[in-house]
């Protein structure tokens, strides 16, 4: 193009037409390129793929709803006044007129009823938290129970149980702002509960608070806390997560044309950008509607925090159920006495052993797996959860210790609608915390044996759907309608799996257990109990028998189907 | 990759076909038999294009809906305005469906969520029906570098350690290790050190030992309990068999600072019972003795987590913590009958004056609330 530039004839100013317009893009491009020479860079961003799955959808929920509650919550802090200074309330919610109150109760107050719209970003602040983290909570199970954490992943799994630890100490402080009574209980609480660790425990919550419960200091730190410090982390910790999820490329369901090496899906421009935007307004949408029609934390109805004053069914916010909970349920005869000290094991363990404990095991997840498996394999396919039946298992028992922590929290609440008494709903409980989670882990493992059973009988003897077709019909020749290559590949794309051995060394699947160290006792007998109920893929060579199982004996006995041999193939 | 298109695909054996080599119950084959190991990738499942790749009238269609839905968007917002600039913000009206509401937390509600969802669901729809369909494979790239590259990393940190000379010379080494041990310190104790005051006794004086005075000393002057929040005394008289009382020392409730911190430890509830209610033990006998008459005063900080214990049952003479259904029996001098405290409730010792108001006889003798480490 160039060369005919520099040796201008006449014709060239007619050809001019035909020669592509110069876009407007172009010249944004090369400004762009010109200064940070990025075109190559943003281009593969701009191409990248992104597979699409409505479970992926739940991480990009969490974090749309971070930026709505960032959003809202810089709206709120040019109204709310984070000071313990009394004041008299004379703003038009009448039943509170004349009511001696702090300041942070009153500018609350402000933003509910004199600031137009105040109430509904007050709403939609709130109804974004509790969203984040029900969203973050489910993402990360959904993340958990596909095996998305195993190698390359585990990084991204430590930030994300970061990421979910400071959303709930966020979650907290801002619980705590506006000084209505709720708030200020659920501080007694914390401060009642910090007060409990060993030896440095008084001089703790003397710092914290700046002396007596509640002083005038509290109130200006957890808002520097709630608006600066921990925004910032989640703002950071959030970007890298996502930052980190680009690196490794989204992980992908197993299915056909899905492979270890390869993304199938979306590119970012235009599909997967419009996709995301669309879903953000969406979520801001719904989560708008939501705190149009529902009122959450009605900080007007209990009136300021009093140490004197009482509400019955107080209840935190719902994820600081589970804490709340172990606090119901731990008995009092853990206080112990030792001579001149005491030791409240029945609050610390709940409230100051438990949350660090949780997040401590959820971080070391996957390495304890990994140890367990000696799977130190990159994995981009996901695990279908009943290909992972014990995996799933501890999951599922995880969630209803979790879910049983959360339910005592609303004891009382049931004790009134039940018309039971607390007391056997509180030891019920305390039974049921060390008996369902093991009886759960077994029942979800053995449903998923089942659920891998039955993938191998579809594989093995076709579709089920032609059994209807055999009373049409009479004979016995048409029992099941075979799986053709792409629904057959859903039930046998995976791995088949084999605990490791006391004293081996390495094995022939390269990355297994190759690390030269030889399997101690402990890791074998992990390793048996995570694998040795498994049940396998089915095998080209499988399939084979089982049709030529199928063709001598079915006419013979259609009903006799070769279970029995299966069960006896998989127990080996 | 795809090696058979039958969709009924059968596993053609590569070697002998007798069928007999291969039983099930010897357990999983490897690539026995002649067979292959594993099934293998058959491949991404053809396209099938969405009618609005092949139907220009359902493409049109399309259109029309994701305008439409851009449209509503419009009207919503324009609905949060006239909203926000026609009513008062503290007009209220009856709206069909919700009842009496702020009319502009209702407007503008409504108005920002449709122009919020209009744009949300228009730009899903459109990326559904009209932004290209057909799914891309990208392919994936070990992400770890080359042996080279790591080794190079590994020998630029060598390198530069070895270019700071610091494992040469130990004098360095170790007074730098020394200095920044040291250096954090002002600033961990700036922070400690400045955050608050120690507890000193604190957590053991209460307002019933006194208010303090100029000099934060606090001395007992047996005071009068009154009625929080009316801040009026009460006469023993006043207390009839199963009436509750929420009382605070005299002159607590007329301070202008610190009055939550005070109540945080002082609150009190009284009631009366049957003298003949009390448990025949030396607990019953010790919660008659210190109170009056029947009438007894105990803390209303849970010895639990600190929530004030408000909830008194009048038949059994239980109280209870609304935080987490601790459960304390006045008859037995407040010891834990349920839940999860251990500690009893202190009991603060009353008597009356010689007008007949109910009196404290002496302070609290321990610390009231939850237990920390050094109370014994
Ligand atoms: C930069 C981000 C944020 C800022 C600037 C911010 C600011 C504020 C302010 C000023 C308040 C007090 C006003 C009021 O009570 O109405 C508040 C309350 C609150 N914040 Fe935030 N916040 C942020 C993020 C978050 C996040 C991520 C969460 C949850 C994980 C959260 C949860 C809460 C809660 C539960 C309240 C109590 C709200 C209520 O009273 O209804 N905030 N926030
Ligand atoms: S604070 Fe009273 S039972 Fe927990």
């Amino acid at each position: 193009m160039s060369t005919t530039a520099s040796t201008p004839r006449p014709a060239d100013r007619l050809r001019e037409a035909d020669q592509p317009a110069p876009r407007q893009v172009d010249g944004l491009t090369a400004w762009i390129d010109d200064r940070t020479g990025a075109a190559p860079g943003i281009k593969y961003l701009m191409k990248k793929v992104f597979p699409d799955h409505w479970s992926f959808m739940i991480g990009e929920v969490a974090l749309f709803s971070m930026l709505i509650a960032l959003l809202t919550g810089v709206f709120l802090t040019f109204w709310f006044d984070p000071s313990m200074a009394h004041t008299v309330y004379n703003g038009s919610y009448v039943p509170l007129q004349g009511v001696e109150m702090s300041r942070a109760y009153a500018s609350a107050l402000d933003i509910s009823f004199d600031i137009k719209g105040g109430l509904l970003i007050r709403q939609l602040h709130h109804w974004a938290a509790l969203l984040f983290i029900v969203s973050l909570n489910v993402h990360m199970f959904r993340v958990f129970f596909t095996g998305a954490f195993r190698k390359p992943r585990e990084l991204n799994w430590v930030l994300g149980t970061v990421l979910s630890l400071l959303a709930i100490v966020e979650g907290f402080a801002g619980y705590s702002l506006p000084d209505d009574l709720l708030s200020g209980t659920g501080l007694r609480a914390m401060q009642g509960f910090t007060i409990t660790t060993p030896v440095i425990g008084s001089y703790l919550v003397y710092f914290i608070f700046g002396g007596t419960f509640p002083g005038t200091d509290i109130m200006p730190r957890l808002y520097s806390v709630h608006i600066l410090l921990i925004p910032a982390l989640l703002l950071g910790l959030a970007i890298a997560h996502v930052v980190l999820v680009m690196v490794h490329k989204h992980t992908q369901y197993p299915g056909p044309g899905k492979t270890e090496k390869n993304v199938v899906g979306y590119p970012v421009l235009p599909i997967y950008a419009a996709k995301q935007t669309g879903f953000f307004f969406t979520v801001f949408g719904i989560l708008t509607l939501i705190s149009t029609f529902f009122t959450i934390n009605a900080i007007w109805v209990h009136g300021p925090y009093d140490p004197n004053a009482t509400t019955a069914g107080a209840q935190p916010d719902w994820y600081m159920g589970f804490a709340d909970g172990a606090l119901r349920l731990l008995p009092g005869w853990l206080e112990l006495d030792l001579g001149s000290f005491t030791l409240s094991l029945n609050v610390m363990l709940g409230a100051l052993v438990l949350l660090p404990l949780v997040f401590i095991i959820q971080g070391a997840y996957p390495f304890l797996e990994a140890w367990v498996t000696g799977d130190k394999r990159e994995h981009h396919l996901l695990d279908r959860p009943r290909n992972a039946p014990v995996r799933t298992g501890l999951g599922a028992a995880a969630l209803t210790a979790y879910g049983i922590l959360m339910f005592t929290t609303s004891n009382d609440i049931m004790a009134i609608k039940l018309h039971l008494s607390i007391n056997d709903i509180t030891r019920t409980y305390q039974v049921l915390i060390f008996v369902l989670p093991p009886l759960v882990f077994w029942a979800v493992k053995r449903i998923c044996i089942s659920l891998q059973r039955a993938d191998r009988e579809k594989v093995l003897h076709g579709r089920e759907t032609s059994r209807l077709m055999q009373s049409a019909e009479g004979g016995f020749s048409e029992l099941h309608e075979p799986l053709n290559e792409y629904d057959r590949w859903h039930y046998v794309s995976y791995e088949p799996t084999y605990p490791l051995l006391e004293g081996e060394t390495g094995s022939d699947t390269p990355g297994v257990a190759g690390s030269g160290r030889k399997v101690s006792k402990a890791r074998a007998a992990f390793s048996r109990f995570y694998f040795q109920d498994s049940i396998n893929p089915v095998t080209p060579a499988e399939l084979e028998a089982a049709h030529h199982d199928h063709e001598t004996h079915e006419v013979i006995e259609a009903s006799a189907e070769p279970r029995e041999q299966i069960e006896a193939a998989e127990k080996h | 990759m795809n090696e058979q298109n039958q969709p009924s695909a059968e596993v053609v054996p590569t070697g002998t076909s007798d069928a007999d080599a291969v039983r099930l119950d010897q357990g999983h084959i490897h690539g026995e038999g002649g067979y292959p190991e594993a099934f293998e990738n058959p491949g991404l499942p053809p396209h099938t294009p969405r009618l609005t790749d092949i139907d220009e009238a359902a493409a049109k269609r399309a259109e029309r809906q994701i305008a439409g839905l851009f449209t509503l968007s419009i009207i919503g917002s324009i609905l949060f305005l006239v909203g926000y600039f026609t009513f008062g913000v503290d007009a209220r009206n009856w709206f069909p469906g919700v009842g009496v509401m702020s009319t502009t937390h209702l407007l503008l509600g409504a108005g920002l969520a449709l122009g919020l969802l209009g744009i949300g669901l228009g730009v899903l729809h459109w990326s559904r029906t009209l932004m290209p369909g057909e799914e891309i494979v990208e392919s994936r790239h070990h992400l770890a570098s080359s042996d080279e590259q790591r080794a190079e990393l590994a020998d630029t940190f060598v390198k530069g350690v070895e270019g700071s000379q610091i494992n040469r010379r130990p004098l360095i080494k170790y007074s730098l290790g020394g200095a920044l041990g040291l250096v954090s310190l002002p600033i961990l104790v700036q922070l400690v050190g400045s955050l608050g005051p120690l507890p000193k006794d604190d957590l053991y004086v209460s307002a019933w030992s006194g208010l303090p005075d100029e000099n934060g000393k606090r001395t007992f002057s047996a005071p009068r309990l009154v009625l929080d929040p009316e801040n009026r005394p009460i006469k023993a008289s006043d207390v009839t068999i199963g009436s509750v009382f929420h009382v605070q020392p005299e002159g607590l409730l007329d301070l202008h600072d610190h009055v939550l911190e005070e109540k945080g430890k002082s609150s009190v509830i009284v009631m009366r019972l049957d003298p003949g209610d009390f448990a025949d033990n030396d607990l019953g006998r010790k919660a008659r003795d210190w109170g009056h008459d029947g009438i007894v005063a105990y803390s209303k900080i849970c010895t639990h987590v600190g929530c004030p214990v408000g909830l008194y049952e009048q038949t059994t003479h239980h109280l209870l913590c609304p935080c987490h259904q601790s459960t304390f029996d006045v008859t037995q001098d407040c010891k834990v009958i349920f839940g999860p405290a251990k500690r009893p409730l202190p009991q603060l010792k009353i008597t009356v004056d010689d007008e007949g108001y109910l009196i404290a006889a002496q302070p609290f003798m321990e610390p009231v609330g939850p237990s920390f480490w050094e109370r014994d």
